[in-house]
């Protein structure tokens, strides 16, 4: 019976069959990616012609960019009408953008050399788990090295200030065991007879060691956004960290002070603590004392930071278990040691996504100081590159250059901050 | 265990003071109060010396002289002979009219944005990247300074609207979009005791009815549903109670349009915005919106899947499940952020100066202060006009944050 039957059952496998075309490899990327619906493929088209203006646009205007001459009126001659960019400006002027205006030319090695060295004395601090930790000494002395590098002047200046630190900390490590605030004093006093002995000495070898000094109204350019971006982050760090534990503490005069300054600082621009620096300031020292803007603008920008800064490490001290609090009582640290110890290096941890926002922000914000007419990379491009008859109009290939050297630098230190948090997550989720 | 004797009298030493933990913070604040009071003696002091040096004193006087510069962009009557307190007020409308436009503009876009970036589209989510990254590395002055230079560079000047050929025409003979700034139709009112101040205070009168009249409508609604369980359809209604009276209000007040015309060598009539307001705004607002796209996108991704599907397990549909469920979840995250980047948008408004609008940086911060010398009184009062809506947009946060907190027990 069953040679009659008409059922009929396959012995052996088929082969297995490619999958069809629309579901497999760039078609169905392109298939469930860009186009899934209606909506989404006019969208993906809109965007598509989008980026077919930019380029179509931007194209010409690099590949006809003119590199050699010395005018716009030159670069207008020669591209005769056609469109292109006009980046002479940028080879004729890039040490102006860089240095400023006035910043001697034969100097130009110095700030280079500095800006060099930073990544060698930062390597330590950003990259822990791998550069040696001796380079760390290095990071120490950086400071007082791209001091006198880029100012110049004798090398006894940072000498007798690295020595004032010294001083100061041999004298707080004899002092800290009677109590950490009265090591605090003792280095205080220590640090200042030294540097005020010092004052004396390297006064009276003005010649010793001695690069030819540049003034500070020379530094100008993305050297100056530099300087004051690296100097205000690394000095409102300790200060927001010192706001921050204020602001938590249970003594209220001094939780109120913080309070007062951080919210006072939060609460308006900065560019009106820059008209401060620039014209008020003046008015609250001493009558005849005279010190330069550069350095009343870090002041500034540094009090400024430290109240954002202050507020992100609150909020990574509020996010502790209070668990943490109470164990390091129970061991029996006092407040110093259990807020260096154990609070602090987890608080810090949680704060680092923002406080490298603070950062970036801050190093964005070191452009408001072409408002107090300060000559750095914005103020250059506005005040005498743009004012100048060779160079009036040449708006885009200038600002593109401003942008070209801000966004990466930003961009890579967010990406920094990120990579570091995976670096840092010791939890299991 | 109780003690039968009293305990031993302390006895107080001096240097408790120190080292016992009751007392140093006593002493501790004490160093600080004595410190922060000899700093600003120290301060005052400097001040004072300074002063009379100079010959100057402090006094706010200087607000009541004419202020003798011209202001070009203002909501309210102002010119060269006015005082100093009216270009300091002229200045602080600009700054409301830059941050309340641009606050509108930045969170228009930046809503766009954050949820084009969750897009399944694989391009668009990737140039919404490419363009939350760019404006959030960059700084915002070189934004603003891009800006207004594009926008005297690409638009036409008012001469390109004249003869028989022009190269540029009004859009709809109703805008003019020019280098110098954009012209538009101003409503005004015919009625002879409409066209002052009242008449625009009769239509926000209207406009107030009318939220209290749809508020109501939408309560009655609810109401009904929870007696029937239908919901009753009203949105023409709610449609007509915004429209039908504003409509009417106009009508009697005969509203008009004054519509800018080429008269000469520039636009007469209807609303001018100059440029630089324009261009400031437009730059605030596509910064600031590229921060609030990332918070936008941080609130929606903070929001679980399982709400979602908990949410349709329960048979509400795709859109109930949004406006019941995800919204108001994900709106207590984005809402904090949010009004932090207002207020960053306000502070930055404050940049006008580089671009030459009049805000209270420029009048108050910039001609005022450089024409009396007041350097002290004028950046005090500008500290304090930022300070008060700081604090107060904070406080209104605060209220708003406790009233929206998850209620743990």
């Amino acid at each position: 019976m069953a040679d009659k039957s008409i059922a009929f059952v396959r012995t052996e496998m088929l082969p297995q069959q490619a999958p069809p075309a629309s579901q497999s490899g760039v078609i169905k990327w392109v298939r469930e990616n860009l186009f899934p619906d209606v909506l989404n493929s006019i969208l993906t088209l809109v965007a598509l012609y989008f980026i077919y203006k930019i380029v179509a646009g931007a194209w010409p205007w690099l590949s006809n960019g003119i590199w050699t001459t010395s005018s716009l009126a030159e670069c207008r001659e020669i591209l005769d009408g056609a469109t292109g960019g006009c980046f002479s400006v940028l080879t004729e002027r890039w040490n102006q953008l860089l240095f400023g205006f006035t910043y001697p030319t034969e100097e130009y090695w110095r700030p280079t050399l500095a800006f060099v060295l930073l990544f060698v004395a930062a390597a330590p601090l950003l990259f822990a788990m791998y550069v040696p930790r001796q380079v760390l000494y290095f990071t120490a002395l950086y400071p007082f090295l791209a001091y006198w590098l880029i100012w110049g002047g004798t090398i006894l200046i940072p000498i007798v200030a690295i020595a004032g630190f010294v001083v100061g900390y041999l004298a707080f490590t004899r002092v800290e065991r009677q109590s950490f605030a009265m090591g605090l004093l003792a280095a205080v006093v220590a640090a200042a007879l030294t540097w005020w002995i010092g004052g004396f000495v390297s006064g009276a070898l003005s010649g010793f060691v001695a690069l030819p000094e540049v003034p500070s109204r020379d530094i100008g350019g993305f050297m100056l956004n530099f300087i004051l971006g690296v100097v205000c982050v690394s000095l409102s760090l300790p200060l927001g960290i010192v706001l921050a534990l204020g602001r938590q503490s249970d003594m209220p005069i001094i939780r109120i002070i913080c309070v007062v300054f951080i919210e006072f600082i939060r609460g308006v621009p900065l560019i009106t603590l820059l008209f401060v620096a620039n014209v008020v300031l003046a008015y609250f020292l001493p009558p005849g004392t005279n010190f330069d803007l550069i350095l009343r603008v870090i002041i500034m920008i540094t009090l400024f930071s430290a109240a954002y800064i202050a507020e992100v490490i609150r909020g990574g001290l509020a996010a502790l278990p209070r668990g943490q609090y109470e164990a390091a009582d129970s061991l029996g640290l006092d407040y110093a040691q259990s807020m260096r110890l154990i609070i602090m290096p987890q608080a810090l941890k949680i704060s680092i996504p923002g406080i490298v926002n603070v950062a970036v922000g801050l190093f964005k914000d070191t452009t408001l100081v072409s408002v107090i007419s300060m000559f750095d990379l914005v103020g250059m491009i506005r005040g005498p590159i743009l004012a100048s008859t060779e160079w009036n109009g040449v708006y885009w290939e200038l600002w593109g250059f401003a942008i070209l050297m801000f966004f990466p630098i930003c961009y890579g230190i967010s990406q920094y901050s990120q990579w570091l948090e995976r670096q840092l997550a010791t939890d299991h989720r | 265990m109780s003690t039968l004797s009293d305990p031993p009298a302390e006895s107080f030493q001096l240097s408790q003071l120190l080292n016992d933990t009751r007392y140093r913070s006593y002493t501790f604040q004490f160093i600080a109060l004595i410190l922060l009071i000899l700093a600003m003696a120290w301060l005052g002091y400097n001040l004072a010396q300074n002063l009379a040096a100079a010959g100057l004193n402090i006094s706010y006087e200087f607000l009541g002289e004419p202020a003798g510069y011209d202001i070009n962009q203002r909501l309210i009557e102002y010119d060269s002979q006015s005082t100093h307190w009216r270009a300091a007020i002229v200045g602080v409308l600009n700054t409301l009219l830059v941050a309340v436009l641009g606050c509108f503009m930045a969170t228009v876009i930046g809503v766009v944005v954050g949820v084009l970036r969750l897009s399944k589209n694989w391009l668009v989510s990737k140039i919404m990247a490419i363009y939350v990254e760019i404006f959030r590395n960059v700084p915002v002055l070189i934004w603003i300074l891009i800006i207004m230079a594009v926008f005297v560079a690409i638009l036409p000047q008012p001469r390109d609207f004249r003869g028989d050929d022009p190269a540029a025409s009004m859009v709809l003979d109703l805008f003019a979009f020019t280098g110098r700034g954009f012209y538009l139709p101003r409503p005004y009112f015919t009625v002879e005791w409409a066209s002052g101040g009242t008449g625009w205070l009769v239509v926000l009168a209207v406009l107030v009815g009318s939220f209290f009249g749809a508020r109501a409508l939408a309560k009655w609604a609810t109401a009904t549903q929870e007696a029937t369980g239908q919901r009753p359809t009203t949105w023409y209604f709610t449609l007509g109670i915004w429209f039908v009276p504003l409509a009417f209000v106009l009508l009697v007040m005969g509203l008009a349009w004054d519509i800018p015309a080429l008269k000469g060598f520039n636009f007469q009539g209807g609303i001018f915005m100059r440029n630089s307001l324009i261009a400031l705004t437009f730059a605030l607002a596509i910064y600031t919106a590229a921060f609030i796209a990332e918070n936008v996108r941080a609130g929606i991704l903070a929001i679980s899947k399982g709400q979602t599907e908990a949410a349709a397990s329960l048979g509400l549909r795709p859109n109930r499940i949004m406006n019941l469920v995800i919204l108001p979840q994900a709106l207590r995250v984005i809402i904090p952020p949010l009004i932090s980047q207002y207020l960053n948008l306000t502070k930055n408004s404050s940049l006008a100066i580089a671009v030459g609008y009049m805000d209270l940086t420029g009048t108050l911060g910039g001609i005022t202060l450089n024409q009396t010398g007041r350097a002290i009184e004028a950046v005090l009062l500008l500290m304090l006009f930022y300070l008060t809506i700081s604090l107060s947009i904070s406080f209104i946060m605060n209220i708003y944050n406790n009233s929206v907190k998850l209620k743990e027990r």
